[in-house]
C-alpha cells in the first residue's frame, strides 16, 4: 500500500459521488465556447485588419470621358513612381461591368453615362500618413478624384469583431472566476463534512499544509474529470460549428478559424481548470485551518 | 528529574463565562507517572486540553519540552503535538478507518515510510487484544475495543508525553489492568503519563503513580507529586 492509498482514504467519497465534477464539467464546456468563439473572433478581426489596412480605391469623378481618360493614366502613372505604392490596378472594363450589373444592367458602361474611372491601390505601409499623402499626390492630378481607403468602410465591423472578441476574453475570465467559486464552496463543505478527522489529524500534529494536500488532491481528480468531459464536449461542438461557418464560405468568416495554435490552447483548458482547482482548494483550506490552534 | 511540563498562574476562560481553570501551578517530571482525579466539572478535561494544546490558556504561561507555548507560533505547535499522544474519553476514531488505520494515523501524519508502518501498527494492535480485528470499523467494534484502538493509535509513536482521559472507563477490570501495564511500561521507557480518571483503585496499580486533584478549577497535590515553584534549570 502506498502512502498516497492512505491518504485517499482519509477522505472518503468516490469520485463524481459530488456535483463538483459536473459543474467543472459544464464550466469547462461553456469556458471552451467562450475561447472558441473569442479566438475565431480574434482571427477574424485580425483577418479583416490585414485585408484592408493599406487598400484604398481611387474614383477618377470627371464627365468629360476623354479628360477622365487621360487623368486615369496619368494617375496611373504617378502611381507606379510613387514610392509608398505597392501596386495599383485600373478595373477593367468587364469587373466595371459586373460591378454595375446590379443596378444599371449589363449595358452600364454606356458612353452616354459618365461612370467613374476605379484604381484598385495596395500601399506599402499601413500607416495612414500614407493614404493622405497619396490623396494629396491624387488629387493635384485629378482635382475631384475620390480616394477611400477600405479600412474606413470595413472599421466598425472589424470593431465590433473585435469588442466580442474581448466580451469572449471577459466571459472566460467569469468562467474562471465562477469555477473557482464553486471550488471554494466545495471545499469549505467538504472542510465541515470531515471536520472530525480533521481535528484528529491537527492534534496529532498534522501541519495545515498536509490537511490542504488531501483536499487538494480530491479537488484536482474532480477538475481533471470535469474539465477533460467538458472540454471534449465543447471542442466538438467548436468543431461543428467551424464546419458549418466553412460551409457558408463568406468571404469574412474565411479567416475565423482557430488553426493549431487555437486548439493548442484549448486542450491546454483542463490543465488550466486543474491548477485553478488545487490553487483554489488550497487556499481555501488553509485559511479556514488558520482558524484553529 | 527534569521537567516537562511547566505551569505557570494558569486559568482557562470559554468565552466570557467563568474561569473553569485557576491559578494553576505545577510542573510535571520527565518520565513520571500522573493520575488526575477530582470530581465531574473539577475541570480535569480542560486541563488535559490544555496539556494536549487544543486550547491556549486566558492567562499565565505553559511551558512544555523546555518552549514557552503560549508565545510560541501557531506553525510551530504541529511538531510539539507530535510528541504528545492522546487517549480522549470520546475515543475519537476515524470512522470510515480501519483499526489498523486508525492506528497508523500518527505515524503517516509524521510521515514514516509507509513500509515502517505496518509491523508496529499490527503489534500494537496484537498487544490491545484485537490483531483479529485489524480490519474493522470503529462502527463495529464494542467500546471497549474502540477504547483499546483509541490507546493503541496514542502510544505507537512513542510519545513524549501521553495525555489520557478515562482511558479505562469502557474496558473490563483485566483489560484495564493490561492498558495500565501498557502506560506503564511507555513510562518505563521514558514517557511522561498523565491519565485523568475517577478510579481511585487504579492509583495503587502504578506503584511509581502520583496523583494530581482538581476541585473546582483549582490544584491540590495530596501525593506532594507536583513541584512549584520549579527550578527553571530543570526544563
Amino acid at each position: 500500500m502506498t502512502a498516497s492509498a492512505a491518504d485517499r482514504r482519509l477522505l472518503p467519497e468516490g469520485r463524481l459521488a459530488g456535483p463538483m465534477p459536473w459543474v467543472i464539467a459544464i464550466m469547462t464546456f461553456l469556458t471552451v465556447l467562450a475561447a472558441g468563439a473569442g479566438m475565431a473572433l480574434g482571427s477574424a478581426a485580425w483577418g479583416l485588419g490585414n485585408q484592408l489596412s493599406g487598400k484604398l480605391t481611387i474614383q477618377i469623378v470627371e464627365p468629360n470621358p476623354e479628360l477622365r481618360e487621360r487623368q486615369t493614366q496619368t494617375v496611373l502613372t504617378e502611381l507606379g513612381n510613387f514610392g509608398l505604392v505597392q501596386s495599383s490596378e485600373r478595373v477593367d472594363d468587364a469587373r466595371m461591368r459586373d460591378l454595375l450589373a446590379p443596378w444599371l444592367g449589363q449595358d452600364g458602361l454606356d458612353a452616354d453615362l459618365p461612370v467613374p474611372s476605379l484604381i484598385d491601390v495596395t500601399l506599402r505601409s499601413n500607416d495612414p500618413r500614407s493614404v493622405t499623402d497619396v490623396a494629396s499626390a491624387v488629387k493635384t492630378i485629378a482635382p475631384t478624384a475620390r480616394v477611400d481607403a477600405h479600412a474606413q468602410w470595413l472599421g466598425p465591423l472589424q470593431q465590433l469583431l473585435s469588442t466580442m472578441r474581448w466580451l469572449s476574453v471577459a466571459l472566460v475570465a467569469l468562467m474562471g472566476a465562477t469555477m473557482a467559486a464553486a471550488v471554494v464552496l466545495a471545499a469549505r463543505t467538504a472542510l465541515v463534512t470531515h471536520r472530525p478527522t480533521i481535528d484528529i489529524m491537527h492534534l496529532m500534529g498534522a501541519t495545515d499544509v498536509q490537511i490542504a494536500r488531501l483536499f487538494q488532491r480530491r479537488a484536482a481528480l474532480d477538475a481533471l474529470f470535469g474539465s477533460v468531459l467538458g472540454c471534449l464536449c465543447g471542442a466538438l461542438v467548436v468543431f461543428g460549428v467551424g464546419g458549418r461557418i466553412e460551409n457558408v464560405g463568406a468571404a469574412l468568416l474565411d479567416n475565423g478559424g482557430l488553426g493549431w495554435a487555437g486548439w493548442g490552447v484549448i486542450a491546454l483548458l483542463p490543465v488550466a481548470a486543474v491548477l485553478l482547482s488545487i490553487i483554489t482548494a488550497r487556499l481555501t483550506v488553509v485559511r479556514a485551518l488558520a482558524k484553529l490552534l | 528529574m527534569s521537567n516537562i511540563v511547566q505551569f505557570e498562574n494558569v486559568g482557562l476562560r470559554y468565552g466570557t463565562g467563568a474561569e473553569t481553570l485557576s491559578d494553576l501551578s505545577f510542573s510535571l517530571s520527565r518520565g513520571a507517572f500522573y493520575f488526575l482525579t477530582g470530581p465531574s466539572g473539577a475541570g480535569k478535561t480542560s486541563l488535559l486540553k490544555l496539556l494536549y494544546l487544543a486550547q491556549r490558556p486566558s492567562r499565565g504561561q505553559i511551558s512544555m519540552f523546555g518552549e514557552n507555548l503560549v508565545a510560541a507560533p501557531r506553525e510551530r505547535l504541529p511538531a510539539f503535538r507530535r510528541r504528545i499522544g492522546v487517549v480522549f474519553q470520546d475515543f475519537r476514531l476515524v470512522q470510515h478507518l480501519s483499526a489498523f488505520d486508525n492506528v497508523a494515523l500518527p505515524l503517516r501524519v509524521a510521515g514514516t515510510d509507509e513500509r515502517e508502518i505496518a509491523a508496529p501498527v499490527r503489534e500494537m494492535l496484537a498487544w490491545v487484544g484485537l490483531q483479529d480485528r485489524a480490519d474493522a470499523r470503529p462502527a463495529t467494534l464494542s467500546g471497549g475495543e474502540q477504547q483499546r484502538v483509541a490507546i493503541a493509535r496514542a502510544v505507537i509513536g512513542r510519545p513524549d508525553l501521553l495525555v489520557a482521559d478515562e482511558p479505562t472507563g469502557n474496558v473490563d477490570p483485566e483489560m484495564a489492568q493490561r492498558l495500565l501495564h501498557l502506560f506503564d511500561g511507555l513510562n518505563r521507557l521514558g514517557t511522561t503519563v498523565v491519565v485523568a480518571t475517577h478510579d481511585l483503585h487504579l492509583l495503587s496499580r502504578v506503584g511509581t503513580a502520583q496523583m494530581m486533584r482538581l476541585d473546582r478549577g483549582r490544584m491540590s497535590d495530596p501525593t506532594g507529586a507536583l513541584k512549584y515553584p520549579p527550578l527553571s534549570e530543570n526544563l
